[in-house]
């Protein structure tokens, strides 16, 4: 009977299953975008070269100290806690009313933010030296070393680990119904609470949590091959 | 003579090893310099003080005048009077061979990319490679690699070009080709400044040839003092050793 009540519960809720799927594509999308973003700039912060001397080197250290903190306490707690701590901290703290798809997102993009800048800053470190040299030695300064030689081959060796956090988030906003956001993991709960048939219903989730990640992983894999460009190479006449 | 580089009591520690000493040189315009020794002499440190990719501890360097190692010296600006060719190519693995030539033209000179374009066709031509351009690094040969990074400093127009052993890395079929590029910029009156151990290749395109032993210029002369004339014991050796 079991076969019959996931038909049933599938005509019966697909909408509340799509539109919770389509929230947690949603949140794990942005996120996963704001996150490598913040990754990439925290990562090429951290590895700029520190001078021996100086405003700059101070200044330098104060950021880096910041930085470290930041990607210390959010790789160090988990989400879940993280997602309770700042929704209610912040109506508590600072009478802030956070929208919940709001918070949800700020939740995963500094979380992911903090996994990345370590991703991004093993990036930079994976460069080989000489091309560092190379552009030094052409004259580049630091910045322009960095955008037109370093940045786009971090990019591309980070892409693996970027679309591995994808997939990540896409389960792990599961974790943040506990501010009662509309994700699948919510809306799940919520249809089972209806008809009882827990297993079922969760079944349901389970393929479409498999879909969506299994989806992600393929069209990252055709990223990687058109960023690779093609193995052969024509002759100029 | 023109001095364009010289080099006064110049001294390189890596932590308490001093491995440059008191190193006195100066290169004039036009003129090629080869720099020998073994492994360890100092003698790619050296080269690479010049272009400041090491950190000099003490001594100067007076490029056109100017002592480049003043404090508030811009040394971006510095280096791209200068060329460097490395042992290990080091082209850019994200970008193809005309690329490679290109990038450093258009953000460093500021020239426009047509410009650029067709300086650095003129140079790849010089060596060969204008068939290659579209190429990413890792589907050329190192002999093709170390070309176009041969013709990557010459799309800079610098003052003087930098070898770092240009041929070391290379398949023995690979290095005459790398060689016969060098000679023809040799003959064409470009400032060099060469560490090599192509013993054979030093005698017959440098005007001057230093030999370096133990992290200081052991001698230095016309190649033919060096090599049929030596005066110093240690460069009898060297060459006896590597001369076969």
């Amino acid at each position: 009977m079991t076969y019959e009540w996931i038909i049933r519960i599938i005509t019966e809720n697909w909408p509340m299953f799509l539109r919770g799927a389509a929230v947690t594509l949603y949140i794990s999308l942005i996120g996963t975008v704001i996150g490598a973003a913040i990754g990439l700039f925290a990562g090429v912060v951290r590895t700029i070269p520190v001078p021996e001397r100086g405003f700059k080197r101070i200044f330098l250290k104060i950021v880096n100290g910041i930085l470290t903190i930041y990607i210390e306490c959010f790789r160090g707690t988990p989400m879940i806690v993280q997602a309770m701590a700042i929704f209610y901290g912040s109506s508590l703290l600072f009478n802030l009313d956070m929208n919940r798809t709001f918070a949800a997102i700020f939740i995963v993009s500094i979380n992911t933010g903090a996994y990345m800048a370590e991703i991004v800053r093993g990036g930079v470190i994976s460069v080989d030296k000489g091309q560092f040299e190379a552009a030094q030695a052409i004259g580049m300064t630091h910045w322009q070393t960095m955008r037109n030689v370093v940045l786009p081959q971090v990019i591309r060796n980070i892409l693996p680990a970027t679309g591995n956090q994808f997939v990540i988030n896409i389960k792990d906003t599961s974790v943040l119904n506990v501010i009662s956001v509309s994700e699948l993991y919510f809306m799940t709960k919520s249809i089972a609470g209806n008809n009882f048939h827990y297993f079922e219903s969760f079944f349901v989730a389970s393929i479409l949590y498999l879909i969506m990640t299994l989806t992600v992983t393929k069209i990252l894999h055709r990223l990687e091959k058109r960023m690779d460009g093609p193995e052969s190479y024509s002759l100029q006449r | 003579m023109d001095k364009v580089i010289e080099i006064r009591h110049l001294s390189k520690f890596f932590g308490a090893n001093e491995v440059l000493k008191d190193i006195n040189l100066s290169v004039g315009k036009g003129e090629v310099v080869s720099i020998i020794g073994s492994s360890g002499s100092g003698k790619s440190t050296l080269l690479r003080c010049i272009n400041l990719l090491e950190k000099p501890s003490g001594g100067e360097i007076i490029y056109n005048g100017q002592n480049i190692l003043a404090e508030k010296h811009n040394v971006s600006l510095y280096r791209r009077h200068l060329g460097m060719v490395f042992q290990q190519f080091n082209l850019f693995n994200n970008h193809n061979a005309l690329s490679n030539c290109v990038v450093g033209q258009v953000e460093v000179l500021k020239r426009s990319k047509d410009e650029a374009t067709e300086t650095a066709m003129k140079y790849l031509r010089n060596v060969g490679m204008e068939q290659y351009i579209h190429a990413k690094p890792k589907q050329l040969s190192g002999g093709q690699k170390q070309r176009v990074a041969i013709a990557r400093a010459l799309s800079m127009d610098p003052d003087v070009l930098l070898f770092d052993e240009p041929t070391s890395a290379l398949d023995p079929e690979m290095v005459g080709e790398v060689l016969k590029v060098m000679k023809d910029l040799a003959g064409s009156g470009l400032t060099m400044i060469i560490v090599t151990h192509e013993m054979e290749f030093a005698r017959e395109v440098s005007d001057r040839v230093v030999f370096m032993d133990q992290g200081v210029i052991a001698e230095e002369g016309t190649p033919e003092q060096i090599f049929n004339n030596p005066k110093q014991e240690r460069t009898r050796e060297f060459l006896k050793r590597t001369l076969k």
